[in-house]
């Protein structure tokens, strides 16, 4: 590592928070335009620093296997939190393929977010508050993906978390902006307090918090061992991965903690766009990636990864399909492409053979990658359209195809890439994921995948036809007065649109020779056995014509047949009321607190604190306080009675006296 | 008359002066009674003064010259004489307003 490359690592982490610092401490307060414009410079460097670092990571330490077989190597590391001997909180700087790569998207995606924003937050009154909190998002990813060790992750986890709630709730003065805020807290909380059980487990059982350590197989064989008793006794491997998992599953928003996902789109679109593409969600993804290696050596626990991502992925594509709300159609796609990010990870677990099957695994990243472009794309490209029809439902667009001419055009890349038509990003990184999961034998997933892909190619065509073509509906949109494209919003759309189309082309070939899930020490080639990929050549025909053909069902249900985006009112048959509903997961979850946690938990606990523990409380007081006025009586007011009470004092003194004596 | 006489002349005189302030509700018989008590205990200054202390050996360290005891007592007349002025002066103000001498009544300082 030379010196440009550690200062570049340094400044990867430094610049964001320096931002968050400047902007948030002294320039917001004072014009909003200069900390706009300090953020969005500050994040430019930032990506400029994550590029050099990546070019130098490549030269000196990818390109390098003699000297890093595992091409994992620590930037630097500082002693952060001693707790006592041989446990401390390390921060340092992890580098490794998925890492570096992480880094470049999210500061790329963040800087151009950051751009957006400029154009997006003119006119609102607390855009000064906006940037600093923009840039803290930013830090906290980054802080995220380049953790050395567990404690580091889960630091960073939190302000993920505590980021986003702030951003979601940014229109705090909106109650349904603070509700969703409030539940994007806290069911991210609650899975992670699972991950925090977890991650002590694994590194008080294994010894060790570092990823090196963590990673490590002999970790994991020292976890493999059952612990507790008859009913009690389980594999503590299984337990302490799935528990891991289960704060991914929060993160990731898979099913059933999906609920507050969508409901985050309450926050400006620009962090919707940074919460669905690079930073939010996709640290459960990253966070099972990086310790793929361990969960690879329990079986179980990639199974329950695989599934929970199989049922996202088909769930919240089915619920796309009728929602009307134009971030909430994206919300749900994003949902939906998390569960193959998932799903594929789970694949990646040993076949028949034995070896560890790393394809999925490079499927995964490569869809995280590819998904990051085009996910902020089409999230940015639906602020325009927000700005321009001044309405979040997709029955008040329509025929914006004229008046925003760019946007439609990116917005048609990102689609196609999004439904995975060739040659734009999504294709390739989909089709590995299909690859992998035909080739590990794993049907399920396979079936899923396919099924999710042709409802993501259907109800993509819907959003953007019912957008884009047809009659102009809304009001706002007829007039056209405020149907112009700002060229500050416009340009990061454009630049977005370049690799949302190119990248999975002209990066897939990297992604499978690097992107590997290296286990610290070994080297690659023992688990990287099964990693050729395309070796069932009739599925990419039959994944396109599928794809193809649901395409097609969209234009002609949409464009040809003008179906609008919903039923009139009592038309609408069950099962597209359920779908319309989001199967009621809300609403269970609703009967749940206010029903049966209110009735079961709430009101007994209510009694035992009135009756109980404040009763006990009374009683005892009230004792004293009838002592008292008791007590009062003696104090009449009569000297000669004092007197009498002093003179008897007296007396009984002395014959305490007498007695002592 | 020796110690033992002026004793519990001393201790009667006391106990009288004692009944009467817890008795009486009179002020100035209160009063009264209170004098008593103060005259019982210079009677015990006499006493000890003219019969001698407990120990009448040199050189300890409280033996007291007998005129001492004597002494002491014409002092406390004096000061005794001159509190009396002061509290028939106070009963006096009392007296005018509220136009009654009951102890009794004397209990505006009750909880």
């Amino acid at each position: 590592m030379d010196s440009m490359t550690t200062l570049a690592s340094y400044g990867v982490l430094i610049l964001p928070l320096l931002s968050f610092l400047l902007t948030g401490l002294w320039l917001g307060r004072k014009n909003w335009i200069a900390s706009a414009c300090t953020a969005t410079f500050l994040m430019g460097l930032t990506f400029v620093l994550a590029v050099i670092l990546a070019l130098g990571y490549r030269t000196q330490i990818l390109l390098h296997p003699e000297l890093y077989p595992s091409a994992t190597s620590v930037a630097w590391e500082h002693s952060w939190m001693t707790f006592g001997p041989g446990l401390a909180a390390h921060i340092g700087f992890y580098l490794d393929p998925i890492s570096v790569m992480m880094v470049v998207v999210i500061s790329f995606i963040s800087f151009l977010v950051h751009f957006y924003s400029i154009g997006y937050m003119k006119g609102d009154k607390s855009a000064g508050r906006f940037f600093p909190l923009l840039s803290f998002f930013s830090f906290s990813m980054l802080g995220l993906v380049v953790s050395t060790n567990l404690i580091q992750t889960f630091f960073f986890w939190e302000l993920v978390g505590a980021a986003s709630y702030l951003l979601i709730g940014f229109w705090y003065t909106k109650p349904s902006a603070v509700a969703a805020s409030k539940k994007a807290f806290i069911v991210t909380r609650f899975a992670d307090a699972f991950f925090l059980m977890g991650m002590l487990v694994v590194g008080t059982q294994s010894g060790g918090f570092d990823f090196l350590h963590v990673n490590d197989p002999a970790a994991a064989v020292i976890l493999n061992r059952s612990v507790g008793t008859g009913m009690f006794a389980f594999n503590l491997l299984s337990v302490s991965t799935v528990l891991i998992y289960l704060g991914a599953w929060g993160k990731s928003a898979m099913f059933p903690l999906h609920v507050w996902l969508p409901d985050a789109m309450e926050g400006p679109t620009p962090v919707s766009s940074l919460i669905h593409s690079a930073t939010m969600v996709v640290a459960g993804i990253y966070l099972t990636a990086r310790l793929f290696p361990l969960f690879a050596a329990a079986e179980g626990t990639l199974r329950v990864v695989e599934f929970t991502g199989a049922f996202t992925a088909l769930f919240a594509a089915l619920i796309a399909c009728t929602q009307t709300d134009l971030k909430r159609i994206l919300a749900f796609s994003t949902l939906s492409q998390l569960g193959l990010m998932m799903l594929s990870l789970g694949l990646g677990g040993s076949s028949e053979g034995g070896a560890v099957q790393t394809l999925a695994y490079t499927a995964s990243m490569f869809h995280v990658f590819t998904h990051a472009f085009f996910k902020s794309l089409l999230f940015l490209s639906a602020g325009i359209v927000i700005h321009a029809i001044h309405s979040n439902d997709i029955r008040d667009a329509g025929g914006m195809r004229k008046s925003l001419s760019w946007t439609y055009a990116a917005t048609l890349i990102a689609c196609l890439a999004i439904a995975g038509i060739w040659p734009f990003s999504g294709f390739f990184s989909k089709e590995e994921i299909l690859q992998s999961a035909l080739k590990g034998g794993h049907y399920i997933a396979l079936a899923a995948g396919l099924l999710t892909s042709v409802l993501t190619a259907f109800y993509m065509s819907r959003y953007f036809i019912l957008i884009f073509h047809g009659t102009k509906r809304s009001h706002a949109s007829e007039h056209g007065h405020d149907a112009h494209e700002g060229i500050l919003m416009v340009l990061p759309v454009l630049i977005l649109a370049v690799p949302s189309a190119l990248i999975g082309w002209l990066g897939k070939d990297f992604f499978l020779a690097h992107i590997l899930p290296y286990t610290a020490g070994a080297s690659a080639a023992g688990i990287s056995e099964s990693h050729e990929s395309g070796s069932f050549s009739w599925l990419v025909p039959v994944t396109s014509i599928l794809i193809m053909s649901a395409i097609g069902a969209g234009w002609y249900f949409y464009g040809r047949k003008k179906w609008s985006a919903g039923f009139s009112e009592g038309q609408e048959p069950g099962w597209y009321r359920v779908l319309r509903n989001k199967f009621y997961v809300d609403e269970f979850y609703g009967f749940l607190v206010r029903k049966v946690a209110a009735r079961f938990v709430a009101t007994p606990a209510n009694w035992t604190e009135r009756k109980i523990i404040n009763g006990a409380f009374d009683e005892t007081s009230g004792v004293f306080r009838r002592l008292a006025i008791r007590l009062c009586k003696f104090q009449n007011g009569q000297v000669q009675v004092y007197l009498s009470v002093a003179l008897l004092g007296l007396y009984a003194l002395y014959w305490i006296g007498r007695m002592v004596h | 008359m020796n110690l033992m006489g002026c004793l519990v002349l001393s201790v009667a005189l006391f106990a009288i002066g004692a009944f009467g302030l817890l008795t009486r509700r009179n002020i100035i018989a209160a009063l009264l009674s209170l004098e008593l008590m103060v005259n019982a205990a210079l009677i015990n200054f006499v006493g000890f003064s003219r019969f001698g202390g407990p120990s009448t050996g040199s050189g300890t360290a409280w033996h007291m010259d007998s005129q001492a005891g004597s002494l002491f007592v014409l002092f406390a007349v004096a000061v005794t004489a001159a509190e009396m002025a002061l509290a028939l002066a106070i009963v006096i103000a009392l007296y005018r307003q509220r136009k009654s001498l009951d102890l009794r009544e004397l209990d505006s300082l009750h909880g």
